[in-house]
């Protein structure tokens, strides 16, 4: 698969780069854990505190930011307290970047790229509005209903056990969306999900409408998330408010602060060239290839036993 | 009070929920690409048995259920409740009609019980998987039948009834399987 990933990306003109695993700066998501580790140096003789990445997005802008033009990376991503069926602590992740791109033409490259590992030439694309999603299969507009209404949407849909759960707007779309929505898509044909909720944006630019959408897709195959991308957010002014909220977010549910990435923040400052970019999850891919269920079938050591 | 976040959450753990005591039957971890995480966790009610499907934000904390199993030997019935004692500390227990369930009809002076302690009481009572008892009633069976084929029904001294092959008689002691509540073979010593 590797073999065939890297191919593509030759006959493309896209760079393979590598970025630090450690860094000084931690995800600022708050649904995001980081490992961390310690490092000892002249610097820092009782031990610097490191984080090891959720994913390589930062230090892959700032490449972008200096000018390397189209890139990919292939590595290991780690992220604290997630462990299921699908959720390993350290997974594999492909991540690239086109700048000057739309969100639309990575789309295709994406399609592309997934019918080539896959070794399935014919496999079909569907590209379904997140709006468009939930009005049709929920009979709710995620844009105006409120968390009642979300609340009510899932007891109709016959979600069990949610009467004492507590959430926000976005807590119930999450949930409806891993839920109820999830296991339908991508079902003989890749589906993308496309146009996020503006609360949902993470790093993506928003569209600001009316109504305001975030420039964002998911891509889902055989039940199960495999990629999200972005039409990257640039603006510093914007990033540096949501880092800013996400840690306020953090705050007021008593996690850990990480420290922001400043570096990253002043590239962003400098100029980031208008790019879209996409993190696909390779062993998810290779479960899709062997039809596993698991995550464990495709890891020769899970965690348990590493 | 002790309490357990979703991360420790896994088959066996005993929460508290809604003032009863649960184990956790199957635990399965939910997140979108971006967002919420959920644990999806099937309980079973430790009183009752019934199975239930709940939902929580992971990171939530549960009440831990002070549930713990041990090994209690069977001594008698007075009646209305069943009393067992801790071989070790020779402390003696009573457990009620619910707390038994069908174990009542398996079990026999003596015999060691896997008995589920919710704050220190008896909660349920599982029979050993394997009891011998002796068959109190049943039909004589047809001379020189010992094929098995077929069978009849058989009245046991604790008054359980199983389906036993046709050469087994009244007074003989059987073997008998308590989790199907089937016939396993004759009992060769007793």
């Amino acid at each position: 698969m590797l073999q065939r990933l890297r191919a593509f990306f030759a006959e493309r003109g896209v760079l393979e780069v590598e970025t630090p695993i450690l860094s000084h700066a931690g995800a600022t998501d708050p649904s995001l854990g980081s490992l961390t580790t310690l490092w000892r140096g002249s610097d820092a003789p009782g031990g610097q505190l490191l984080y090891l990445h959720t994913s390589p997005e930062l230090l892959m802008k700032r490449l972008l930011a200096a000018g390397s033009g189209p890139i990919y990376q292939v590595c290991k991503v780690f992220r604290d307290g997630e462990r299921g069926r699908r959720h390993h602590p350290e997974f594999s992740l492909l991540e690239w970047y086109r700048p000057g791109w739309a969100l639309e033409a990575l789309i295709d490259e994406v399609a592309a790229l997934v019918r080539r590992l896959l070794e399935r030439p014919a496999l079909g694309v569907e590209i379904i509005r997140f709006r468009d999603l939930f009005r049709e299969r929920l009979a709710v507009d995620p844009w105006k209903a409120d968390a009642s209404a979300l609340r009510a949407a899932a007891e109709s849909a016959g979600l069990a056990g949610c009467d004492r759960l507590e959430l926000d707007r976005d807590g119930w779309l999450d949930l409806l969306m891993s839920r109820c929505l999830e296991p339908e898509l991508g079902r003989g044909c890749m589906t993308f999900i496309r146009d996020y909720p503006p609360t949902q944006a993470a790093l993506a630019r928003v569209n600001p409408g009316p109504p305001a959408v975030a420039l964002r897709f998911e891509l889902y195959l055989d039940g199960m998330e495999l990629a999200n991308g972005f039409d990257e957010l640039t603006d510093v002014h914007e990033q540096s408010a949501r880092f800013e909220a996400d840690l306020e977010a953090r705050r007021i549910a008593g996690l850990p602060q990480p420290p922001l990435d400043a570096v990253f923040l002043s590239a962003l400052e400098a100029g980031l060239p208008s790019s879209s970019g996409v993190a696909l999850g390779l062993d998810r891919l290779l479960m899709c290839a062997l039809g596993a269920d698991q995550i464990d079938e495709v890891l020769a050591f899970p965690v348990e036993r590493a | 009070m002790a309490s357990y976040k979703t991360n420790e959450f896994k088959g066996g753990l005993k929460i508290m929920l809604d003032g009863d005591p649960y184990t956790i039957v199957e635990n399965e971890f939910v997140k979108p690409g971006k967002g919420q995480a959920f644990n999806r966790v099937k309980t079973r009610n430790l009183k009752t048995g019934r199975v239930v499907e709940r939902t929580f934000k992971s990171g939530e904390s549960v009440e831990a259920a002070d549930v713990h199993e041990t090994e209690l030997q069977y001594l008698y019935n007075d009646g209305e409740l069943w009393h067992f004692m801790d071989p070790t500390s020779f402390e003696q227990l009573t457990a009620d009609e619910a707390a038994l369930g069908e174990t009542a009809k398996w079990i026999k002076e003596q015999d060691m019980c896997s008995v589920t302690l919710y704050n220190g009481q008896p909660i349920s009572v599982d029979p050993p998987s394997f009891v011998v008892l002796e068959i109190t009633e049943t039909d004589p069976g047809l001379k020189g039948d010992t094929s098995g084929g077929g069978g009849k029904p058989a009245t046991l001294e604790t008054g359980a009834v199983v389906n036993v092959p046709l050469f087994v008689q009244t007074g003989e002691m059987i073997k008998v399987d308590t989790r199907t509540g089937s016939y396993v073979s004759r009992a060769k010593d007793e």
